[in-house]
């Protein structure tokens, strides 16, 4: 215990000298860092529109308030659309992420030394970059529309569902999985039997978070094309509509809500 | 199971267990489900003739990844990378500054109930909101440029790091903080000896991750005039100058990866 001794008493110390001299250091040099990146921020900031945001921010407001209503009834097909491109995109990841999470996973791997790593390079690659440029590419690729939202949220979502799951697959209880292989099964009926039920209410879990994530990302695809309520929210923006603007806003903050709050419900429904 | 389940049992062959036990239930979700994909997949227009068209391009593109064209647009990256590291680092300070006092403000066990209100009221907004949507919204307001983005991701950061450190607190221990608190500790001493040693494990971890996260948006900020890589990709996308996209998509995962692997050391030295 590090102690200070003055006038002949112990007095009690957090840190011994040199510990803080370290600490005391780390933390200038954080500062130093800090402020250099905001010097460079600073400098490419057009400071005159920002002494000037409250009036355009109020002005903004001015102009939203209150949202254009009756143009709700132009927003139906586009919700659809969005429901479409996060739960149809969820499913198609899905069904690509369970093979590549019992690749990925230590104890179902066919191969430690070449398979692995392949699968998880699958899923720090599609994980590491975000549904919106893959759409962009996607969008470049196979042209706009519902179509590239579904694959560029089905491409993003294979990394997150199938780590996870692989995480799941590793804390399986193994002493399940010998009870089966002791019966005689063969290598897929000690799948089915032996790590398929342990893994399936985090499976299910996993499947509903991201549904809820994947509304909330399909909701902005369309500002670069790819289909449902963004695109609304684009074609509104470009025109400066901004009553059609704060509607939309609205009703995708809705749409976040409510997703929210049926994950929520299943997911403690099946845990 | 009681002895009475056990006799209606024996002498039947074993069958699985369903997932959704309730026999009614399981059939109209399945139903209901299945009616769903199929209005979903007859609402959605897709252009095969587009999509096998682009089957060359994306094949190209795959390609690119192959031969990526760092040096013929280098400074256009490199300037569009820096831009994204200065963010995120700025951000990432911001918001992590900001989020400790209103994570404090949302734990139910410390902060009275108005203070809890309002602080909760800010992390919901904070998370109900996309990037990209505050992005747009804060663009319009303070012009293009890093300082949106910079105001966007330390905004996304509060409502993260606030919800996840409020709870860590929520469900700290509460003995060693009342120790602390009946040896005469003032409420900051309190906080500093009984409540920070507690979270400061998960805060380091948390706080990693979400610099991590912050990277991966910025990428993004720059479609909508935020500033960062963003802008330079989509150049490239539009341009199709796959080899340059390729190349920046390899810088960002390779940061990503890198961001990973040093959160994952950090996190293993401070538990």
């Amino acid at each position: 215990m590090p102690v200070l001794e003055r006038d002949g008493a112990q007095i009690w110390r957090r840190r011994t000298g040199r510990e803080s001299l370290i600490r005391w250091f780390g933390w200038l040099l954080g500062v130093a860092v800090f402020v250099y990146c905001w010097q460079i921020i600073s400098a490419s900031t057009t400071w005159f529109f920002v002494w000037d945001a409250p009036r355009i921010a109020d002005d903004i407001w001015t102009r939203a308030t209150p949202p254009r209503w009756d143009y709700i009834t132009q927003l139906g097909r586009p919700i659809w659309d969005t429901l479409n491109i996060a739960t149809l995109g969820t499913l198609i990841a899905l069904c690509l992420a369970v093979p590549v999470a019992f690749l990925a996973a230590r104890n179902t791997t066919p191969s430690a030394l070449f398979i692995r790593p392949i699968a998880l390079l699958i899923i720090v690659s599609t994980r590491s970059i975000n549904s919106l440029i893959w759409a962009l590419l996607l969008i470049a690729i196979i042209g706009p529309g519902v179509f590239a939202g579904v694959i560029a949220i089905a491409i993003r979502s294979i990394g997150f569902c199938a780590k996870l799951l692989y995480e799941a697959i590793e804390e399986i209880d193994h002493t399940q999985v010998e009870a089966i292989t002791a019966t005689g099964a063969s290598r897929w009926q000690v799948m089915a039997y032996g790590i398929v039920p342990q893994i399936l209410p985090a499976f299910a879990g996993i499947a509903v978070f991201r549904w809820d994530i994947n509304i909330r990302e399909s909701t902005v695809l369309g500002l670069v094309g790819a289909g449902g309520i963004g695109l609304q929210l684009s074609a509104s923006l470009n025109v400066l509509a901004w009553p059609q603007v704060s509607l939309i806003l609205l009703v995708i903050l809705a749409a976040v809500v409510i997703s929210e709050w049926v994950s929520a419900k299943v997911r403690s429904a099946i845990i | 199971m009681n002895h009475r389940e056990l006799d209606d049992v024996l002498g039947k062959r074993w069958r699985k267990p369903a997932f959704v036990q309730n026999p009614a239930l399981r059939w109209t979700l399945f139903l209901g489900f299945f009616a769903y994909l199929v209005a979903a997949f007859l609402t959605i227009e897709v252009d095969w003739g587009r999509v096998y068209d682009g089957l060359d391009r994306g094949w190209a593109f795959v390609l690119a990844f192959t031969s990526p064209d760092f040096t013929s647009r280098w400074s256009d990256i490199w300037s569009g990378l820096w831009e994204s590291i200065v963010m995120t680092v700025a951000a990432s300070v911001v918001g992590i500054a900001i989020s400790i006092p209103i994570g404090l403000g949302a734990a139910r066990n410390i902060a009275p109930l108005p203070v809890y209100v309002i602080c909760r009221g800010v992390v919901a907004i904070s998370r109900a909101l996309q990037e990209i949507i505050v992005a747009i919204l804060l663009v319009a307001i303070f012009g293009f440029g890093p300082l949106a983005g910079f105001l966007t991701l330390s905004f996304a950061t509060i409502g993260f790091l606030s919800k996840l450190l409020a709870e860590e607190i929520e469900a700290m221990d509460r003995v060693q903080a009342e120790a602390i608190k009946a040896s005469g500790a003032r409420w900051m001493q309190w906080i500093n000896y009984g409540v920070q040693p507690q979270v400061m494990p998960r805060l380091v971890g948390l706080s990693m991750y979400r610099i991590d996260i912050n990277f991966r948006e910025s990428a993004i900020l720059g479609l909508v005039g935020a500033g960062g890589i963003g802008a330079t990709l989509n150049t490239a996308f539009d341009r199709y100058e796959y080899d340059t996209a390729a190349a920046i998509l390899l810088l960002i995962i390779g940061i990503v990866m890198a961001l990973e692997y040093l959160s994952g050391v950090i996190r293993a030295r401070v538990q």
